[in-house]
């Protein structure tokens, strides 16, 4: 089946209320082919989800069971629901604020003790339902509502922290790539233990729009231009590295500082 | 191979990433305007298509790309379009069962925290999520050491936040939950526990309450959080919310609780107390228990409202029920509605009325001297055996004093103290905070209520409410 009919399929309406342009719309249907390339249904997943846009993924469109929580602690909600019942496939969508800022303490903890669920962080870098006021994953320089002379504060490297919390399988997949990201998106349903996965997302309406990139394929393009993957790092000398995000797979937080160079 | 590539307009947004991303430029603007008010787009050279399929995934649904390989996929996708989900599920179950306790019957000697484990475990809880603080340290201790025998489950949570959430998943996976915290967690819990109320799941948490505000005194016990249990939570529907006396009621209430909780799909919270915690008396058990399980009827509706405000069936996580539970506004079927006044009314009213409708069975009090007092006592859990003491004596000295204490501090039993105040002079309210349960009785009647408040982290003296029921003045 191809993505339309897919969508069709497994959506309780075809038509979505994401803005134009946005990368929720490439995971749903990156995660969608990945169940079909799973030969799985999607009601095979149990979906948890904070509030946000990317709450609304699951939860409004889904054809799956779903619990839309509170902000921030839909791990913890998935962690209960994973321990109560071993056999579900638990899968958490959250956003950046969801999972890193007010989340944050539920992320690492659920890293640490490798609670078998599936977190999947869709990164916009701000906060986009609430106007897009900055997050913990903006970047530095960019401007926000709340930032508009530019973002002061260092952003959360996610890989790292998550990493560094102990997990063993982490991933980061820009949606610029959609194909990787099916590949990543299967690779995560199919590990085992704690697993995370930070999809770089574009929010064209309230980010793209404040830093010069009205349109999602500029911010695409941007993605292209500032991601490079981790077969590719090895080759970059230090100084063309330096801008530069490292997407692909993480199994340690050492093969991932080597790759930083901070090894 | 061969490629056909259409665009269903009507789902087309006009976001120009077919445009812009495909490598061999196959779309490109249309004639016709998105609601949007974006251009429409259009295949212009199917002939260049390569198949890559970088388009449908950037798409919103609208690309329909269908490409015809010559070999066949070796599976044939397995749709599940209507009810699915394990045999099992198709079957409706919960309701009244009468469980064998697993403990043999007998008198144990315990402590409060220990009566509130053996209670959950014996009515079927297998799930506890807990954080530590005093006084409630006991629960977790001893949940870590039975859930391991009963084969459930035991998280030590990071945060009581999260204590409260796990509670909650687990609950939607179908497990009974309960948590056990105090004042500072409890407070914690709020935001999760007005979502436990709008999303109708059935848990127990344990408030073992200490002296406040803040830090406090937390050894000391205190009843400071009469007033929070109830209206602490945004939306604050209602609660059901229950305050033991002693160990024995401890154990029974637990287990009330549990089938309160479970029959009203609603959070229910019980109160307990450092004084309580930690004091140790003998407990009866009896041989068989009386539990309640959620009741789940295959295909029925999983929320209110429903027509007669009956709790409505609660399938779990896996039931193949496209489960969607949601804390914004929802119709029956869980589909969110965040603007609708209506469908937000009709919900609040039903969370409301599943509760008010039943309060005639949800009244439980001990009374005493009530039929000719003309000074009635209403205290509410560990200071109720100062009261009762208090109001004896005085009773000895020819004082017409009367003693009334609801086992079910909410819904308060309203009817219960407006009858009273027919032939009742002056309703006193002893508790161990600043005056809280004062202003609920306050506002049932009008007759003379007095408040004697004493929040200083101590059990209230029973000499002292006798010397103020014999007029020395508190």
């Amino acid at each position: 089946m191809n993505i339309h009919e897919l969508r069709k399929l497994y959506l309780k309406q075809e038509k979505t209320t994401f803005c134009p342009g946005c990368g929720y719309e490439i995971f749903i249907n990156c995660l969608l082919k990945a169940v079909e390339e799973m030969k799985k249904k999607l009601d095979d997943f149990n979906f948890v989800e904070g509030i946000g846009c990317s709450g609304w993924v699951a939860s409004n469109y889904f054809k799956a069971d779903n619990f839309h929580t509170t902000h921030g602690r839909p791990v913890a909600f998935a962690t209960g629901v994973k321990l109560a019942n071993p056999k579900l496939n638990v899968i958490v969508i959250g956003g950046d604020g969801d999972t890193a800022s007010i989340g944050g303490n539920h992320l690492i903890h659920a890293a640490r003790k490798n609670i078998p669920i599936a977190v999947f962080c869709l990164n916009n870098f701000l906060y986009g339902m609430t106007g897009g006021q900055a997050g913990p994953t903006t970047p530095i320089n960019s401007k926000t509502s709340t930032t508009t002379e530019g973002n002061a504060d260092i952003p959360f490297d996610l890989v790292k922290l998550v990493l560094g919390a102990g997990a063993k399988y982490v991933n980061r997949y820009p949606t610029a790539y959609p194909h990787l990201l099916v590949k990543g998106i299967k690779n995560m349903l199919s590990a085992d233990g704690f697993r995370f996965m930070e999809i770089i997302s574009q929010c064209p309406r309230q980010y793209g729009q404040r830093n010069q990139m009205r349109w999602a394929s500029k911010m695409l393009l941007w993605q292209k231009e500032h991601f490079i993957s981790k077969e590719k790092v090895r080759s970059l000398n230090d100084e063309t590295l330096k801008d530069k995000i490292i997407f692909g797979e993480f199994q340690s937080l050492k093969e991932y500082l080597e790759l930083l160079r901070e090894g | 191979m061969e490629r056909k590539i259409s665009i269903e307009q009507t789902l087309c947004r006009g976001c120009n990433l077919c445009v812009e991303m495909c490598p061999k430029k196959v779309f490109e603007d249309g004639e016709e305007i998105s609601p949007e008010g974006f251009k429409l787009k259009k295949v212009a050279n199917p002939t260049k298509c390569t198949g890559c399929k970088l388009c449908e995934l950037f798409c919103p649904g609208a690309i329909n790309l269908k490409i015809e390989e010559k070999e066949t996929p070796s599976y044939s996708p397995r749709l599940r379009l209507g009810r699915g989900g394990p045999p099992e599920a198709r079957l409706a179950r919960g309701g009244w069962r009468e469980t064998k306790n697993p403990l043999t019957p007998g008198k144990y000697f315990w402590q409060g925290n220990k009566a509130v484990v053996e209670a959950a475990l014996a009515c079927g809880c297998r799930f506890f999520a807990g954080y530590p603080i005093t006084p409630a340290n006991e629960i977790l201790e001893e949940m870590a050491k039975r859930m391991k025998v009963v084969d459930g489950v035991m998280v030590q949570a990071e945060d009581e936040i999260a204590a409260i959430s796990m509670i909650l998943g687990a609950s939607w996976a179908g497990l009974k939950a309960i948590t056990a915290t105090s004042g500072p967690g409890f407070a914690l819990m709020q935001e999760n526990l007005s979502l436990a109320d709008m999303t109708e799941t059935p848990c127990v948490v344990v408030d073992v309450q200490r002296a406040g505000p803040s830090t406090g005194q937390p050894t000391r016990p205190g009843a400071m959080d009469m007033r929070e249990v109830r209206y602490g939570s945004h939306g604050a529907i209602q609660r059901i919310v229950l305050y033991p006396e002693s160990v024995q009621e401890l154990y029974d209430l637990t287990i009330k609780a549990f089938n309160l909780s479970e029959r009203f799909r609603t959070p229910v919270i019980l109160l307990s107390d450092a004084y309580l915690a930690h004091l140790s008396e003998s407990v009866e058990i009896k041989e068989k228990i009386d539990a309640f399980d959620r009741i789940y009827i295959p295909g029925e509706p999983p929320f209110g409202p429903t027509p007669d405000f009956s709790t409505p069936s609660m399938p779990r996580f896996g039931d193949g029920e496209f489960l969607s539970i949601t804390g914004s506004t929802h119709d029956k079927l869980g589909a969110r509605s965040t603007a609708d006044s209506g469908i937000q009314e009709e919900l609040i009213s039903h969370l409301q009325n599943k509760i008010i409708k039943q309060k005639e069975e949800l009244v439980d009090c001990e009374e005493l001297f009530l039929n000719d007092a003309k000074i009635v006592v209403v205290a509410f859990g560990t200071v109720g055996r100062s009261a009762k003491w208090a109001v004896r004596e005085a009773r000895k000295r020819g004082k017409k004093v009367g003693f009334l204490r609801p086992r079910i501090v909410y819904p308060f039993p309203a009817d219960k103290i407006k009858e009273l105040s027919g032939k009742v002079r002056k309703f006193v309210v002893p508790e161990m905070n600043q005056g809280q349960m004062f202003y609920v009785v306050r506002e049932k009647i009008s007759r003379e209520v007095v408040s004697l408040p004493q929040p200083n982290g101590q059990i209230i003296d029973p000499r002292r409410i006798l010397k103020y029921l014999l007029g020395e003045g508190w």
